[in-house]
């Protein structure tokens, strides 16, 4: 478990890491708690040549209200997501996804921003982003720009960042009064999820606002749109299983060794319903 | 020689744990010597390939190294192949097996080439830079396809790829057969499963060029059986040899063995007149240590109508991999005897066929063949017990042995312990088997998704290896005694020098347990010496669940002897005959008059100075003992688990996992329970969680933890754990081993519980790993078939 060789810098301002990772060509790459590069590097399956450590970046590591918005700094880990009073408070999708990611030493260390920057179709966060409608700011040399969390995932480890720029920034609208769930389907507790099912549910009368992400259903997180056009106006079990039974509409999920597409598409279906079930509880 | 049993029975603490847990213990990798290189092999990527040509031009001049070698540079370095010691047959097929191949690779994995270089990375990065000119062929990674009648060869000097057949045969089962009413008929498959100790393995060596020696730092179960045999690979004599095997974290039989890294340092430290280090990374540990299981079983049990079972018919296919590891063979035999389980019957008749396989070699892991056989019959009885339309508890009654001391088995062996209707009936007890069936029978008549399954596993297991004259009559190449050496040190405390070498086992606690009553002085006060060759020169080591069950008799026995001589030294001092004194509690009092004492502190003192002893004695208070036993132990045990199962997504969880075992007379029984937990879990892990898979070409696809889902604490439920004792006869302690026992006892629960649960649906059986997409699949057969 030997990575290839690498250097290595430590910057201690934004404007210094970005010059670092521009000057350092397509092959350096920023790390900041290292759980999601670091495996890949001992494996030798990622080579940078320079890895800019923005882990010394301390004002990125923050929750805040903004208005109408929750604002995350990228070095927030996983842990300061799960007992952040801010989102409890206004946004407790984030929380209830980011409880759930590996276990507590993967809490600890890994960020929101790498988690996101690394694009990974089996990660916990996106989905959820997806559903909140987030918007990702990203710092480059030229300057700062906001991405679309429907945007910035193009593809299995592909975002729309550039190689000289760093995600700085998540901001998420504040969902007060909206039921949150995350289903999460592994065969042990710290796998990543098989199928994930992230919900976002407001209710009245029967059910008035849904947004559904899917996790590892695809090359990117994706959203069950049919699922919740039909979800909108149900109000009974029935109802919710009819709406879920439209995830098929999303097309054929990827096989692998721990389900073929029948079974994950299978798998969403029931775990829709599960979702839905809970963040109306 | 009775005296109070003070620690004996007693859970107290490990003294192991403080310098385990606070990072002092000493692992081979934390070994650095002055003036040491480290070695990095290259590996084959193919399942089969012949080697052209091995170009080492570039990695040779990169940064940091220090030579190169290919299989065929290598190929005077060794006196001969790496070891296999049990050749079960006469005709066995034996194949060359060179640590560093020179013209063929046989698995991913096969070592072609070797960098040594000033620092691991520098090996490392070298490594990637030596270009090996490979021509692919077809490999043959499964036992059916090795076996077809135009497989390619894996040894191509080989006829086919059968290695040996062995058959052990008792009774007249034809004749059991012909009388049967009811023959079951069942196939099973043993998934390949990957040994995954904490700490991976590693080795140090330590030549001293102008004097001939080495030393071997390696994590191994074996430094005695080691040393013998890297002496005889590298024809190194063995007085030259000195192997130590420090703080290992791990082995469940994968550091059981000789590998070909250990000979391969040993070798380049004699080339090179430098120390070596080798230390594997876990996806390379899971290439190049040995795997366990992978079997393709067929049983058949005949039984008269009531579901009495009158005969047992097994025909087994063992992988063996690509070559022969240390005792791959053998391992199908372990389990060859135990088809029965704890059943009776009139004959057995076992077969085994050993094949060759493009995969990494087969070996003994935790159980090595007796969780294979156990998982059979426990399976099979299962189907017998839906045949004849009684419950599983109740075909088990049926048909268990009866209690009692060397009962013989229907394949021939005799039990030295049974007991295990009471068994079972304590677990039921502490189950409460009839409020769980009811709640069972709740859920499916509400129509839960969420339906409830009970498994049970009534094992016995056959362990403590053990006789050496029937280790020979199965053609085993060591002996199966272990060696004790017990000193009084003149302060008055004790050392135990053991042969036996601990990697986990918590040897330093139960051995200061058994020396300290044995003597009568506090535990504190024994110190334990293993695991080194030039300090315990003589033992047989660690695997099999032998070590209490022979080293620690031995210790026992030593410590009696050491006794024997003390009282002899206090006869003399307190002016009497031995036989007037009586001793308790360390103190040598004459009967009668009980001030007049000497304590075998007080004795240790006295044979130190050699002042005043008897005539003829010799000087020093120690004794050697060689213990032998005349059988194995056969522990027992009954496993009951409840699991859940999410009918629709096929998830299983375990809910609850009783078990009740008989290990005879406990040491410790913290640490009896610390081997129960964590052999439950490798068991389970078996059923739910574990299996090796190869894809076509030879490649492991299960190359790191990311796929090989080992699995954690929190994928189970706290175990209710109980016992019952039924002292062994096969060692006058009355104990037997439990380092394997919940292994081979738990993967067949797991998987009749899951069974259980789905039965109503008509489901008979579950593949293991008992994965949710399996188990949801025959939900969804079994749903379509009655549609």
């Amino acid at each position: 478990m030997i990575p290839a060789k690498f250097d290595y810098e430590r910057p201690s301002s934004l404007s210094e890491a970005i010059s670092l990772l521009s000057s350092g060509g397509p092959d350096a790459r920023p790390i900041a708690g290292g759980h999601s590069l670091l495996p890949l590097m001992r494996l030798r399956l990622s080579r940078p040549t320079l890895l800019v450590d923005i882990g010394g970046l301390s004002d990125l590591r923050y929750v805040r209200e903004d208005g109408d918005h929750l604002a995350i700094g990228a070095l927030a880990t996983h842990d300061d997501l799960a007992r952040s009073a801010e989102l409890l408070d206004r946004c407790a999708l984030i929380p209830c996804v980011a409880e759930q990611i590996g276990d507590p030493q993967v809490r600890h260390r890994g960020t929101i921003g790498g988690s996101v920057a690394h694009a990974d179709p089996a990660s916990d966060l996106p989905a959820a982003l997806m559903v909140l409608d987030a918007e990702i700011i990203a710092h480059g040399s030229n300057g700062p720009r906001t991405v679309l969390a429907t945007d910035f995932f193009q593809g299995p480890f592909m975002s729309a960042l550039e190689p000289d720029e760093i995600l700085t920034e998540i901001r998420v609208p504040a969902r007060d009064g909206w039921g949150s769930s995350y289903q999460k389907f592994q065969r042990r507790a710290q796998d990543w999820a098989i199928v994930g099912v992230t919900a976002l549910i407001e209710s009245g009368d029967g059910i008035t606002g849904a947004a559904i992400g899917l996790t590892n259903m695809g090359g990117t997180p994706l959203r069950a749109t049919a699922v919740e056009q039909a979800l909108v106006g149900s109000s009974d079990p029935d109802g919710v299983a009819a709406a879920a039974a439209k995830v098929a509409e999303i097309g054929t999920p990827p096989a692998d060794e721990n389900a073929s597409s029948e079974y994950r598409l299978h798998l969403a279906e029931v775990l829709i319903k599960r979702a839905v079930a809970e963040a109306l509880s | 020689m009775a005296t109070a049993e003070k620690f004996v029975g007693g859970g107290v603490p490990r003294k192991e744990d403080p310098k385990l847990v606070t990072g002092q213990a000493t692992f081979v990798e934390s070994i650095t010597l002055p003036d040491m290189l480290h070695v990095a092999v290259a590996r084959s990527p193919f399942g089969s390939a012949q080697i052209n040509n091995v170009d080492l031009s570039a990695a040779r001049t990169a940064p940091g190294v220090v030579a190169t070698f290919s299989g065929e540079d290598l190929a005077d370095e060794w006196a001969a192949g790496l070891p296999m010691a049990w050749p079960v047959t006469e005709d066995i097929r034996i194949p060359d097996h060179w640590p560093v191949t020179k013209d063929v690779a046989r698995y991913v994995g096969d070592a072609v080439a070797v960098v040594v270089a000033t620092s691991p990375s520098a090996a490392k990065d070298a490594v990637e830079l030596i270009e090996v000119d490979y021509e692919v062929q077809t490999a043959v990674v499964d036992i059916p396809s090795a076996l077809a009648d135009d497989a390619p060869r894996v040894h191509e000097s080989m006829e086919s790829n059968e290695c040996y057949t062995w058959t052990h045969a008792n009774g007249d089962i034809d004749a059991a057969f012909a009388k049967a009413d009811i023959v079951i008929t069942e196939n099973y498959v043993q998934p390949r499963l990957i040994p995954s100790a904490m700490e991976p393995r590693a080795v140090v060596v330590q030549p001293v060029p102008a004097a001939g020696d080495f030393t071997v730092w390696s994590t191994t179960q074996i430094p005695h059986v080691a040393k013998v045999l890297f002496s005889l690979t590298l024809g190194i004599p063995e007085a030259q040899m000195r192997v130590i095997a420090p703080d290992v974290g791990g082995g469940f039989g994968s550091k059981l063995n000789v590998y070909a890294e250990e000979v391969l340092c040993i070798a380049l430290a004699r080339r090179l007149g430098k120390p070596m280090k080798w230390v594997a990374d876990r996806s390379e540990g899971y290439l190049a240590t040995i795997h366990g299981r992978d079997q393709l079983q067929e049983i058949e049990l005949a039984a008269t109508s009531d579901g009495t079972i009158l005969g047992y018919r097994v025909k087994l296919l063992a992988n063996m991999g690509a070559y022969l590891q240390l005792v791959a063979p053998g391992v199908p035999l372990l389990g060859g005897f135990l088809y029965c389980g704890t059943y009776g019957g009139e004959a057995y008749h076992f077969e085994c066929t050993g094949v060759f396989t493009n995969t990494t070699p087969v070996d003994a892991y935790r159980g090595a063949g007796r969780p294979e056989a156990t998982y059979a019959i426990e399976r099979a009885i299962e189907a017998l017990a839906l045949e004849v339309g009684v419950d599983a508890v109740e075909i088990r009654k049926r048909n268990f042995l009866p209690a009692g001391e060397n009962v013989p088995s229907p394949a021939g062996l005799a039990f030295d312990s049974t007991n295990y209707e009471e068994n079972l009936d304590k677990a039921l007890e502490v189950l409460d088997y009839e409020a769980t069936k009811a709640e069972q029978a709740d859920r499916l008549s509400q129509g839960s998704t969420k339906l409830l399954g009970i498994g049970f596993s009534t094992y016995v297991e056959m362990c403590g290896l053990a006789p050496s004259q029937v280790l020979a009559s199965l053609n085993y190449g060591a002996g199966g005694w272990d060696a004790a050496t017990v000193r009084m040190l003149p302060t008055g405390q004790a050392e135990v020098v053991t042969g036996s070498s601990p990697h986990g086992q918590g040897h330093v606690t139960s051995w200061s347990q058994i020396a300290a009553d044995a003597l009568g002085i506090d535990y504190q006060d024994v110190t334990v010496l293993h695991g080194d060759t030039h300090v315990a020169p003589h033992g047989m080591n660690t695997y099999g669940s032998r070590s209490l069950s022979v080293a620690g008799v031995a210790v026992n026995q030593a410590c009696n002897r050491v006794v024997d001589k003390a009282k002899t030294l206090a006869a003399h001092v307190l002016e009497v005959s031995p036989d007037d004194l009586e001793f308790e509690d360390g103190k040598f009092s004459v009967k009668g008059v009980p001030d007049r004492v000497q304590s075998i502190q007080e004795m240790a003192y006295a044979a130190w100075t050699a002042h005043n002893l008897p005539e003829g004695t010799e000087p020093g208070l120690e004794a050697h003992c060689v213990f032998d036993p005349p059988n194995f132990t056969f522990p027992f045990g009954s496993h009951v688990c409840v699991v859940e199962v999410d009918t629709e997504t096929g998830a299983v969880e375990l809910l609850r996992y009783v078990a009740v075992d008989d290990c005879g007379t406990i040491i410790n029984p913290v640490i009896v329970e610390g081997q129960v937990h964590g052999g439950i879990v490798q068991g389970v892990a078996a059923a739910l969680f574990e299996e090796a898979t190869y894809a076509e070409d030879g490649t492991l696809e299960t190359s790191s933890m990311i796929n090989y889902l080992v699995p954690s604490a929190a994928e189970f439920p706290s175990f209710e754990l109980d016992r019952t004792v039924t002292p062994s006869t096969s060692n006058p302690m009355g104990v037997k081993g439990i380092g394997e026992a919940g292994t081979i006892g738990s993967t067949p629960a797991v998987i009749n519980a899951i069974v259980n649960a789905l039965g109503h649906l008509g489901i008979t059986d579950i593949a293991m790993p008992a994965k949710p997409e399996r188990v949801w699949q025959a939900i969804q057969d079994a749903n379509g078939d009655a549609s």
